[in-house]
């Protein structure tokens, strides 16, 4: 047990899941005070004491499927009957009416009457008879999952559990057909994905037994989400994702203003003073402060929104919109070739979705024809907003740097690099691809205080917290207004 | 080394995840198979939980049901920004010390350091409360993700050993080990320290049937096809890109709505008149209602 468990442990790790010494001698504790014949109970002791955050759960399913799978026995007789009329029209996908279509029927009926016994029997009929599995391919098993569902015909599976459930009349407790129907609809795509999640959970108990677990571990392993590559996240990690921005922008926020926290140069606190006087017969020792001025940082967040970064735009556009809600000084901007102001259109109650459209619809970011210009965007930026920025103004500009083969002067940039307190950049491109072609992320560091490589959520994590060390370690500048006609 | 099944040393009734299930039930809670598990296990290593999940899934009213349902008293301690030690751990009365003082000239120095500096001058707060008592308390750290990184390592020494080191008196030891339930809505990354102290508990929203039963409970006098009903709402609901989907608690009140509306089938327009039960931002409403009327 032990061994496997190192294994196991062993396994989170290379998963991305940061298990430690100690936790995995609770898991051990644990262990020795659960049922272990019961799957469910060792899955609770493991995941409990071994996982510690809700997006590391998924690969920890995985893992713990793969590793702690059951050997389930052959289902009885029956199976060589249909086995054997299966087989016969396994070669065809349109196998008709035939062993197929019967198989298919069974598994609608045992998921319709929530038989999920018969249906894992099933599953591991329609597994053997129509994955074609081979042994020793160091696959993940997508594929065989692909070629069953495929098979079992999945649009007729849904036609007949909905007229299964239409029979029934399952909802008594609405009067409204259209959200009867709805509901109906959730309930069977519900039972497909129970049904998709028991082919899955077969077909890797066939590729363990086949490989091994560590192998098919190794072959299933995904990069856990705050590792995966913004630019190309499908749209449900990139949702998952997103919920993981909240406590990063509370970070920023508490790392900007922690400074300050730090200087106690606030006014006398009387009250305090005397408070704390008594322990010392109300000699006044030890001098409370009030505390400063919450610092303010003013953030002008310059993002660019045009096509090749559409996916990380919605990404920084949901970076910003935390921000806003955690920065009263924050000023958003997005731009293509041409750029606006969007901090009015990131209302509260506003969604995502809708701030997106809203964007392209209200604002003025595209002046041409809609590719990144660099260098009109930000001598336009200079034209209209650059008087705002003081010596207090953190510039923070997302972007690919790629200017589509245009002219880029720079001077722009130069001069909000100059007035700015800092200027940072975010590419989210690797740093490997920088330079190379349209991009010129060379001459536009030139002009930056940092430049990050953000691709995934660990580093922009990675650049919150640099951002705050480098804010500690500079000394304050005093503020110096831009173009004041006043003085000598 | 490690404790076994039905040790007698253990006095607590709850030994087994189903009698949890069960004192949970009692007082009209009723867990996952996993929150029981995890319960268990904490009652079993002494390990704190952290409970971790969307708001209004019954995280903290998982703790309330638990020290119903083990007979036990429950202490809470409610994080927010700038909770401190004197208001976590304990503090000293120095109004009543300095009373002490000036009613009494004529004893020592010494003599007085003694006095006040003793457990009748000491203002106990959650935390030593928990520590303190003679019978085992349900100890409920409530919203931890509010307070600062700093204030965290405050909860580590009460976390890990059960005990609290107070300068003038010395170490407060447990005498009976509080089963501790921190709360945590994610609003920001907890440190790997208070992380790894703690068995990790993540309550998702509850399964149709799983809500359905819990509306059963919570809302008594409703008929079966209703709360069915309302679960596949909620689930609809929860399913839609909403700024904020709604809660369980949201749903039993919703339930409960109906109930006194008289309302026995939900219709367009008795979700219309009460929606604003369930959704607490316009544009989710405005979303929710286009959303219902299509077949999804």
């Amino acid at each position: 047990m032990l061994g496997l468990l190192t294994d196991f442990v062993e396994e989170l790790r290379a998963a991305g899941i940061p298990a430690s010494t100690v936790e995995t001698i609770d898991a051990l504790e644990a262990m020795a005070v659960v049922d272990l014949a019961d799957r469910a109970a060792l899955k609770s002791a493991l995941g409990a004491t071994l996982v510690k955050s809700a997006r590391h759960l998924d690969a920890f399913d995985t893992a713990f499927e793969v590793f702690f799978g059951v050997d389930r026995p052959p289902p009885p007789a029956e199976r060589d009957i249909g086995g054997e009329a299966a087989a016969s029209d396994g070669s065809s996908p349109q196998g008709g009416a035939g062993g197929m279509g019967s198989l298919a029927e069974l598994i609608a009926a045992a998921m319709g009457s929530h038989d999920w016994e018969t249906l894992k029997d099933l599953v591991q009929r329609a597994v053997e008879e129509l994955a074609g599995m081979t042994s020793g391919r160091p696959v993940g098993g997508a594929y065989y999952l692909y070629r069953t569902l495929r098979r079992l015909d999945v649009d007729s599976l849904r036609q007949m559990l909905m007229e299964m459930l239409e029979e029934r009349g399952l909802h008594p407790g609405v009067n409204e057909e259209t959200l009867e129907r709805r509901f109906r609809n959730e309930e069977v795509e519900a039972l497909i994905e129970r049904l998709r999640e028991e082919l899955v959970a077969e077909i890797r108990r066939r590729l363990v037994a086949d490989r091994g677990s560590q192998a098919v571990a190794a072959t299933l392993r995904a990069p856990p989400l705050e590792e995966m590559d913004l630019m190309h996240a499908s749209d449900a990690h990139l949702r998952r994702i997103e919920e993981l921005i909240g406590p990063l922008t509370r970070k920023l926020a508490a790392r900007l203003a922690r400074r300050d926290l730090h200087r106690r140069q606030g006014r006398l606190d009387f009250r305090r003073t005397v408070r704390a006087s008594l322990a010392t017969g109300g000699v006044p020792v030890d001098l409370r402060f009030r505390s400063m001025r919450r610092f303010r940082p003013e953030i002008f967040l310059l993002c660019d929104v045009s096509g090749s970064m559409a996916t990380f735009a919605r990404f920084t556009l949901q970076f910003t919109y935390a921000m806003s809600a955690r920065f009263s000084s924050l000023r958003a901007f997005a731009f293509v070739d041409g750029v606006d102001e969007i901090t009015g259109l990131l209302t509260p109650g506003l969604r995502f979705g809708e701030a997106a459209q809203r964007i392209f619809s209200e604002a003025e970011v595209v002046e041409l024809d809609g590719h990144s210009d660099y260098g009109n965007a930000f001598s336009r930026f200079s034209d209209r907003y650059g008087g705002e920025l003081t010596a207090r103004s953190t510039v923070i500009i997302a972007g690919d740097a790629r200017n589509n083969y245009r002219d880029f002067g720079g001077e722009a940039l130069a001069e909000m690099a100059r007035v700015a307190e800092a200027v940072y950049w975010l590419n989210p491109e690797p740093r490997a691809y920088w330079d190379t072609g349209d991009s010129l992320q060379n001459r536009m560091s030139a002009h930056c205080t940092e430049v990050y490589e953000v691709r995934n959520l660990l580093q922009l994590e990675h650049f919150v917290e640099n951002l705050a060390d480098y804010r500690r370690r500079r000394p304050v500048r005093p503020v110096r207004r831009s173009a004041s006609p006043i003085g000598r | 080394m490690f404790p076994h099944q039905g040790d007698p040393a253990i006095p607590d009734p709850l030994q087994s995840p189903e009698a949890i299930v069960d004192a949970l039930a009692a007082q009209g809670y009723l867990p996952s198979a996993r929150i029981a598990q995890v319960i268990y296990l904490a009652m079993r290593l002494n390990k704190p939980v952290l409970a971790e999940g969307p708001a209004g899934v019954g995280k903290t009213e998982l703790a309330k049901a638990m020290a119903a349902g083990a007979g036990r008293k429950l202490v809470r301690l409610q994080c927010y920004e700038g909770l401190d030690e004197s208001k976590a751990l304990y503090e000293w009365n120095y109004r009543k010390q300095l009373l002490r003082i000036s009613s009494d000239s004529s004893s020592g120095w010494q003599e007085m350091e003694e006095d006040i500096f003793s457990e009748s001058f000491l203002l106990s707060r959650p935390l030593l409360t928990a520590i303190a008592s003679p019978d085992p308390v349900v100890l409920l750290v409530d919203e931890i993700d509010r307070v600062e990184m700093e204030t965290e390592a405050l909860l580590l020494e009460v976390l890990s050993e059960f005990q609290i080191t107070i300068p003038e008196l010395g170490t407060v030891r447990a005498d009976s080990q509080p089963l501790v339930i921190l709360t945590s809505n994610n609003t920001r990354e907890l440190s790997e320290a208070l992380r790894r102290r703690c068995l990790f508990l993540h309550i998702p929203y509850p399964s149709p049937e799983r809500e359905r039963d819990i509306l059963l409970a919570r809302a008594p006098g409703i008929q079966d096809a209703l709360a069915d009903s309302i679960a596949q709402v909620a689930r609809s609901l929860r399913g839609m890109a909403l700024k904020k989907p709604p809660s369980v608690s949201e749903t039993i009140d919703w339930a409960r709505t109906l109930l006194t509306l008289g309302v026995e089938r939900i219709d367009a327009e008795s979700f219309s008149d009460t929606s604003y039960i369930l959704l607490k931002y316009q544009a989710d409403i405005d979303i929710a209602l286009k959303e219902l009327a299509t077949e999804g």
